[in-house]
């Protein structure tokens, strides 16, 4: 199978993302209620945190970027149910393009999306009094990005999976507690102790918590590390195992 | 162009294809003919590298099926029984990207999209979605898309199913033309058994996954020393042909 840096895997990757993203943009309706739920925990929860004690903006803002990855992009899976039923599923495993090449038309399509709905939430943030470094915020935005690739892969290979019907149920049912528990909402410093224990077993607290690292300038601190090295290694067990679903579909 | 082995398929419990060989040459239009279901798409979708077979090898476009199914792919086209394009997406689209995936450039991903449209009678569409077409049109459009990167082998699975006989007519010709001009080799299933006896060099008859029987029209018929290939289906299958059409 062709590599991912050889010339038809960037073409074919080109011409999916293109496809994938006019077809999410005539439905403008629905990338703006995406950015609905995380845009009004900011707008009406955001003045309740900033004045609790807890944390500043600059610690709600790089939660609710979590909160909009986890849960806009666990959601994204929808999509290829139609495209199964409409025969263009089978209709692209015909070609030669790539498998892995077939999920990333998809996810990085999905990432650009997110990335949008980000900056408009993080721009809001500011405009309620939000203050970060430009350069925190943009590698928070990079991680953000990379954590929702992830997420939209298992997405996908989740409703590639699972009946139809059960795909919104059980997705809400595993991304509330994992966002729950990231300390997306409320800081996991004020958890008990079992609480916490349980938090650091999931991978989205470490995102959380670099997040809120970069976002407050400390670029270089262990929070930070541990968030990219946990956010990389998620990413890629979710790509490969998205992959090896496009494939197994083969079987 | 195809060498197939043992091919068999079981889903669950269902035994849809049980130990199909079949060889097809470059240049044949090879008909798989058999009441609902026989196994007909199942055999295609396993020829096309859509579904791993439970067991047997086959080589498709000189290339194996299971150690090679990319290089499968580059050869073929397919047309499947349901439609392969989303409703509200714009065509154009839809066929710019096929081509684009063939690895053509967007420019002549363009022209050649305009072109086969027109000689396909759909000249004008590219901006329309899927659902505001009606059935025949979108038929063509899937055998457009079917035939957009000029493959060496094209598997119809009921291409004709919904058009009027004077689509259908065209459709023959076009895939005719095409066998003699760039030596396209074509394997279709189809329920309309005059269209099989008119266009096929060769048809095999599948029922309960297996070929029951297979030949030239004309040697079938007179095999079974029958008018038509509906007797010789009805003989062989103990139903009417037309039994699967509507569907
Ligand atoms: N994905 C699947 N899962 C389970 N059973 C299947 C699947 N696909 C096909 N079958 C079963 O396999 C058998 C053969 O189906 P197939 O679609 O190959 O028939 P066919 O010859 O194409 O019929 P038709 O003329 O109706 O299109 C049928 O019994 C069908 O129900
Ligand atoms: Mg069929």
């Amino acid at each position: 199978m062709t590599t991912l840096t050889g010339p038809t895997t960037a073409h074919t990757l080109a011409a999916l993302i293109g496809y994938h993203l006019r077809g999410t943009l005539k439905n403008r309706f629905a990338i703006v209620f995406g950015a609905v739920q995380p845009f009004l925990y900011l707008v009406l929860f955001g003045p309740l945190f900033d004045r609790s004690g807890v944390g500043s903006w600059a610690v709600l803002v790089p939660g609710l970027l979590v909160q909009l990855g986890l849960m806009s992009a666990g959601m994204v899976g929808f999509t290829i149910v139609f495209d199964q039923r409409f025969g263009v599923l089978e209709r692209l495993r015909v070609t030669p393009a790539s498998r892995v090449a077939l999920l990333l038309g998809r996810v990085f399509k999905d990432g650009l999306v997110l990335l949008v709905q980000a900056v408009v939430i993080i721009a809001a943030g500011f405009f309620l009094g939000l203050r970060a470094p430009l350069p925190g915020v943009l590698l928070g935005l990079l991680l953000m990005v990379v954590l929702s690739v992830g997420m939209a892969s298992l997405s996908y290979a989740a409703a590639l999976t699972i009946k139809q019907e059960l795909f919104a149920p059980v997705m809400s049912t595993v991304a509330i507690p994992l966002m729950l528990l990231s300390g997306a909402l409320l800081p996991m410093s004020l958890a008990p102790a079992w609480l916490d224990v349980v938090s650091r077993l999931t991978p989205f607290r470490y995102a959380v918590e670099a997040l809120r690292a970069l976002f407050a300038g400390a670029y270089a601190s262990p929070d930070v590390l541990w968030g990219v090295l946990v956010t990389s290694a998620f990413v890629v067990i979710a790509v490969a195992m998205g992959t090896r679903i496009f494939q197994r579909e083969n079987s | 162009m195809i060498h197939a082995r043992g091919l068999t398929k079981t889903f669950g419990d269902v035994e849809a294809v049980r130990g199909i060989d079949l060889d097809v040459s470059a240049g044949e239009i090879v008909g798989l003919l058999g009441p609902n279901g026989a196994g007909k798409t199942t055999t295609m979708r396993m020829l096309t590298t859509l579904l791993r077979p439970t067991s047997g090898t086959a080589a498709v476009a000189g290339c194996d099926l299971l150690a090679d199914p990319a290089d499968v792919r580059r050869h073929i086209g397919y047309v499947a029984q349901g439609g392969m394009i989303g409703p509200f997406s714009p065509v154009g689209e839809e066929l710019e990207l096929q081509a684009r995936l063939y690895g053509m450039r967007r420019t002549e991903a363009g022209e050649r999209v305009t072109r086969l449209l027109a000689e396909l009678d759909l000249s004008g569409v590219e901006r329309r979605i899927a659902a505001s077409l009606s059935g025949g049109q979108k038929r063509r459009l899937d055998i457009a898309m079917g035939l957009l990167h000029r493959p060496d082998l094209l598997f119809l699975d009921e291409p004709t199913t919904g058009l009027d006989p004077q689509s259908r007519a065209d459709l023959w010709e076009r895939v005719r033309r095409r066998r003699e001009q760039d030596g396209l080799t074509v394997f279709l299933t189809t329920h309309y058994l005059e269209e099989a006896d008119a266009l096929c060099d060769r048809v095999l008859i599948v029922d309960h996954g297996r070929i029951v029987a297979s030949g030239t029209p004309r040697e079938l018929k007179s095999a079974y020393g029958a008018a038509t290939l509906d007797d010789v289906f009805l003989s062989v299958t103990g139903r009417e042909p037309r039994e699967g059409a509507a569907a």
